[in-house]
């Protein structure tokens, strides 16, 4: 597991109790206090650290590797997942994943930027960094879910579109503007979650939803710290200013009036607590799905233009 | 509501403004082939240089003089919006960035939006002020563009945007990126109502402005040079570590690879988009029978109305309605793209065969 600076006590600690829980048996009584009088020291640093996560700290959790990705909720979440693949154009795109299935019963298209877990999939993924077929493959599928009837959920987890010489060549401008198109214009509800990293105009091409939500530590920001502490603090290194001044916390951007809702992580972040987190994003997805439903689709795409609209004003 | 303000005539006060700032500089360098070039007839030749054809940037205030009629247009106001929504500061605070930069360019923010007439077509233009903290489009410039669209679907005009931007505006975070849509949706509101959205991409058309509005055009034109992608060229070298192919991102590479339909000097800017308004503007106009709008942009709807008639006669009557709209050289273009394949059952003489095939390949396109 790779560790966070600002957790270092606190995994400290965890190792601890692990060693202690090995040694087992010869000591009886006195270990099991030793280990109950660290968990309760674990817990109260937990909470200390967590209740006052700077924004600096919240971007590195939200690309936290073990955080769940795309796939994970896909496949906690949606019956009969079904993926399809390609654009019908140049290529598949495996940046973003999506395909057809069941969100509690109800049929439905899903979409995500998949970063993948191990070097492996890292690299089929791109590390999540879609190309314009990744797009243009979610246009198609925005496109299905128009035709049929379905219901959208997207997963939004990317530092952004691919900066490629190919991904140029092949329209990334294009590819990503006909997406936030394709989101108004389609007449069925799209849900938004960013579950990790909202990477500007590579997120929000899927994000342009009736309702978007964001995990607690998760981020959405119009430039990466690190990009914008260069350009204007001329050096990545005041990368931890650049991330206060970008308000790019589910917190700021609720308060900015540009996301719905926050998602609680349970405490620790959602790369502790896998399945909890996943449970709580579906808890939401169906919230956001049931506000919209009886909505027709001229009702829809009023509901995203009126909401997109008073962005600014 | 008035959305008209004063009445304009930059052409003049362009060249007071340009005299005023450069007394002692008569000369500058093109910065293509070093020729030199004296700022009078620079400026007569809207500041593309007369030895090699290199186009200099332009004013926003010159731009629209180059592309409405005798340089006359009304600007439109566009209502304010909640300024530094995130208060932001990095080595300066955005609010002053802001004064500076109005200051330097007397404008509320990175836009003018006008209205007037290209070659006689009425049209709304929204174009970006580039030296304006480098054209970034905030929430300002998102309003800008929607009280553009808002303007030309009640004027019953064309809707030109011309961009001349780096991107979103990093200092107002996710509310510029949030633009993105909201442009878009702006956009969407000309083309409901069947109105021409014509993008005319200047230098430099980058980031969230190149990956929004700009790249949902009904026609896409380029100046030529103009600097035009979603990333930055350094980000991307930095990812593929490789030398970048030649004249990457330029209008002309874009041009090659799809996605721009073409690379216009500025000097014939206004006469193709006036044509290509013309042409788009059937469903914006009454149908005239007898050509009195000497429009040849309502013979489509002539055409299939009256389906038996002769063919021939019919294709002399569009391409004389066309030359009188002066648009002589397009009126072949004209007679094979408006004439339906079923506009007749009877033999097919030889005029018939070219609407014919005319017909299957419109239908194709
Ligand atoms: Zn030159």
């Amino acid at each position: 597991m790779s560790q966070l600076e600002f957790e270092k006590p606190i995994l400290e600690l965890e190792a601890k109790i692990i060693e202690l829980q090995n040694m087992s048996g010869d000591a009886g009584f006195n270990i099991a206090d030793e280990i109950s009088r660290l968990r309760q020291k674990t817990d109260r640093l937990m909470v200390q650290t967590y209740s006052k996560l700077q924004p600096d700290q919240i971007v590195q959790v939200a690309r936290h590797p073990e955080r769940p990705h795309a796939l994970n909720y896909i496949e906690a979440i949606i019956e009969d997942y079904t993926p399809l693949s390609g654009d019908r154009n140049f290529a598949e795109d495996d940046a973003i994943v999506g395909g057809l299935g069941r969100f509690r019963g109800q049929s439905c298209v899903v979409i995500g930027h998949e970063k993948g877990h191990d070097t492996q999939t890292r690299i089929k993924h791109n590390f999540g960094m879609a190309r314009p077929e990744g797009y243009r493959k979610a246009q198609r599928l925005m496109d299905m879910a128009d035709q049929f009837g379905l219901p959208v959920i997207t997963l939004i987890d990317t530092a952004g579109a691919y900066p490629g010489v190919g991904a140029e060549e092949r329209g990334q401008s294009e590819a990503i503007a006909r997406s936030i198109e394709k989101c108004l214009r389609i007449g069925t509800p799209i849900v938004s979650v960013v579950i990790g990293e909202g990477g500007s105009g590579g997120a929000i091409a899927i994000a342009t939803a009736n309702k978007i939500y964001m995990l607690q530590h998760s981020i959405y920001s119009v430039i990466s710290p690190e990009g914008c502490a260069s350009i204007l603090w001329r050096s990545a290194t005041h990368a931890k200013d650049a991330a206060i001044a970008l308000r790019l916390t589910a917190q700021d951007l609720k308060e900015l009036g540009l996301v719905d809702g926050i998602i609680a992580e349970p405490l620790g972040g959602a790369h502790r607590h896998k399945q909890d987190t996943i449970n709580s994003v579906a808890d939401y997805i169906e919230k956001g799905l049931k506000e919209l439903s009886g909505l027709s689709p001229d009702a829809l795409r009023k509901h995203r233009s009126d909401k997109f609209i008073a962005m600014g004003r | 509501m008035n959305w008209l303000s004063n009445f304009i005539r930059p052409k003049i006060s362009s060249l007071v403004g340009a005299k005023k700032d450069v007394p002692d500089n008569l000369w500058q360098k093109c910065p293509s082939c070093d020729g030199m070039l004296f700022h009078r007839d620079l400026s007569e030749a809207q500041n593309v240089c007369y030895h090699c054809g290199h186009h200099l940037p332009v004013s926003v205030t010159e731009r629209l003089a180059i592309l409405f009629d005798d340089g006359a247009y009304k600007e439109i106001k566009v209502r304010p919006v909640p300024v530094d929504p995130l208060r932001f500061k990095d080595r300066k605070r955005y609010t002053d960035r802001l004064k500076e930069a109005q200051a330097k360019t007397k404008r509320a923010d990175a836009f003018i939006v006008a209205e007037g007439t290209i070659k006689g077509q009425k049209a709304v233009i929204m174009a970006f002020d580039f030296a304006f903290m480098g054209g970034s489009m905030g929430a300002a410039v998102g309003e800008a563009i929607l009280v553009g669209a808002q303007t030309a679907v009640a004027h019953k005009a064309a809707f030109v945007v011309v961009p001349s931007s780096g991107g979103a505006r990093m200092q107002e975070g996710m509310v510029s990126l949030m633009q993105m849509p909201r442009s878009i949706i702006a956009v969407n509101m000309v083309k409901d109502a069947k109105l021409p959205y014509i993008v005319l991409l200047t230098d430099p058309t980058t980031g969230g402005v190149s990956a929004s509005f700009a790249m949902v055009g009904d026609v896409h034109i380029a100046e030529p040079g103009a600097m035009i992608g979603f990333a930055g060229k350094r980000v991307i070298q930095e990812t593929i570590r490789e030398a970048l192919p030649e004249g990457f991102q330029t209008a002309e590479y874009l041009l090659q690879h799809g996605m721009i339909d073409m690379v216009v000097p500025r000097k014939e800017l206004a006469d193709t988009m006036g044509r290509i308004i013309e042409i788009l503007m059937v469903k914006a106009k009454p149908y005239s029978p007898k050509g009195k709008s000497g429009s040849g942009s309502g013979l489509g709807k002539f055409v299939k109305g009256k389906a038996n008639g002769a063919v021939e006669d019919k294709a002399k009557a569009a391409g004389a309605v066309a030359k009188k709209a002066g648009i002589a050289a397009k009126a072949k273009a004209i007679k094979e793209i408006a004439l339906p394949r079923e506009l007749s059952n009877e033999k097919p003489n030889d005029a018939q065969e070219n609407v014919q095939q005319a017909g299957q390949e419109a239908r194709a396109a």
